[in-house]
């Protein structure tokens, strides 16, 4: 394992621990007002068929990849 | 693969099969039916891809893709140094999400196969739902096998193992704002360049005063992405989405992309307009034209590895229908979608215009994408 792995594993459990000890949070945005975020419209991917394959144009076409998508995401295109 | 490369990978999959940041949730039941085209650089790809998702139980949901890309090349790369082709691609996905209280765990299978190129790609993630469901973190691995072969060539066969790492946080911020961040890093080890393309070079005894040699890749890459995507709810039922993506790789190339969307629901229509721009400089072993054979250890001429600068305009149009139901149907919507992809190339030059060596003008490539399907929630 180099460097640069050592440095992501602590990053994401300090991202993890984080999180967790703020787990008594009180949530903002109460469920009942959460009507607009439920509108199909905000989806950040209401059609994952269809954003799955203009995001493999874009890698196939340019020379990045990755980031673009939604939880997940990402391209392994060489 | 040949000269195209367009074929679909790890986080493809992971995006296709994957959930979207609902929280607490299993995705919903529903079937996709799309055909796509890509047309553009003398290059035509076109096919289905058909997706089909259903819960089981309170717990489980599985999820079926099967996808074709049809593809006819005569792109620069082809008419330049080999000859058009016509080849086949098919990719087939199964994956299974698991919710137990606010986490879904998530898994994907996937195989592509064409005349040339094998790969199998195994991937994992689970997403937490936290703060009141206000938040979403979703980590994310994914390995790919590949195997790279020459169709003139029996005995050629090289890997290439690819690994993705995913951190993923969807974040409510007020009732008209929602925000998601993605850290993403991908390494990739073994053949990374195609076994057809070649590079030019200077050569005072070729009438063109250049000749071309194999491209040499470096045998690993490891690339790091950062992207920050935010949409808002307008005061009259529109939405508006940002993103950017900062990009870096080892290979040298350092990448932005920025877009803005607006979606606008009208009766039973939903339209979509996008613009996005990219820029990225290019990668520490490209040249267009090498001063001599076998001038550096690595050498690359992929036009995607030059320096350039792609801007797309988008359109699409959403019409939903059976509203209230049809037999075992709940609802679906026929969607059009149309991309008109501009790239301007910063060094790479269009040698096929037989210009003399030196004054060849720079590449630039328009292409149409489009997207037609139907989908179905029952």
């Amino acid at each position: 394992m180099n460097k640069s792995h050592i440095y992501r594993v602590v990053l994401t459990l300090l991202l993890i621990s984080g999180l967790t000890a703020c787990g008594s949070i009180e949530p903002w945005v109460k469920p009942y007002e959460r009507d607009r975020l439920a509108d199909p419209i905000m989806f950040l991917d209401p059609d994952p068929v269809s954003s799955a394959y203009i995001y493999h144009v874009y890698e196939a076409r340019e020379g990045a990849r990755g980031g673009e998508g939604t939880a997940g995401g990402g391209c392994g295109c060489n | 693969m040949q000269a195209t490369r367009l074929r679909i990978c790890a986080a493809f999959v992971l995006l296709l099969i994957g959930r979207t940041a609902m929280p607490g949730v299993l995705p919903e039941d529903r079937a996709d039916i799309l055909y796509h085209l890509y047309e553009g650089g003398g290059v035509r790809i076109e096919g289905p891809s058909l997706l089909v998702r259903k819960q089981v139980g309170k717990s489980l949901s599985f999820a079926a893709n099967y996808y074709v890309d049809m593809v006819s090349s005569a792109s620069i790369d082809v008419i330049t140094t080999a000859s058009p082709y016509t080849e086949k691609r098919t990719q087939k996905s199964l994956g299974m999400d698991y919710l137990r209280g606010n986490t879904t765990m998530s898994a994907t299978y996937t195989t592509s196969v064409e005349n040339d190129f094998d790969a199998e790609t195994y991937s994992l993630s689970i997403s937490q739902d936290m703060f009141g469901d206000l938040t979403t973190l979703t980590l994310s691995y994914a390995l790919g096998e590949d195997v790279v072969r020459r169709v003139d060539d029996p005995l050629f066969a090289e890997d290439n193992t690819r690994q993705h790492y995913g951190i993923g946080v969807t974040q409510i911020l007020t009732r008209n704002l929602i925000m998601a961040l993605n850290i993403e890093t991908i390494t990739d080890e073994g053949f990374l360049n195609n076994p057809y393309r070649s590079v030019r070079y200077l050569d005072s005894g070729s009438p063109v005063g250049y000749s071309f040699e194999p491209e040499l890749y470096p045998h690993t890459r490891t690339t790091n992405a950062v992207g920050i995507r935010a949409k808002y709810f307008l005061p009259y039922r529109a939405a508006l989405e940002a993103q950017y993506r900062w990009f870096t790789d080892t290979w040298g190339i350092n990448a932005n992309t920025l877009s803005i969307a607006y979606i606008h629901p009208w009766r039973d229509f939903t339209f979509t307009g996008k613009y996005r721009y990219h820029d990225q400089n290019g990668a520490h072993f490209f040249r267009d034209l090498f001063p001599r054979s076998e001038a550096t250890n690595f050498r690359g001429r992929d036009k995607e590895l030059s320096p350039l600068t792609s801007q797309t305009l988008k359109f699409a149009a959403s019409y939903e229908f059976m509203r209230d139901g049809w037999n075992f149907l709940e609802r679906g919507t026929v969607n059009f979608s149309f991309d008109f992809l501009m790239i301007d190339y910063h060094e790479f030059r269009n040698i096929a215009t037989g210009a003399p060596l030196g004054d060849e003008p720079l590449y630039s490539l328009d292409a149409n994408v489009f997207q037609l399907f139907v989908s179905f929630w029952y």
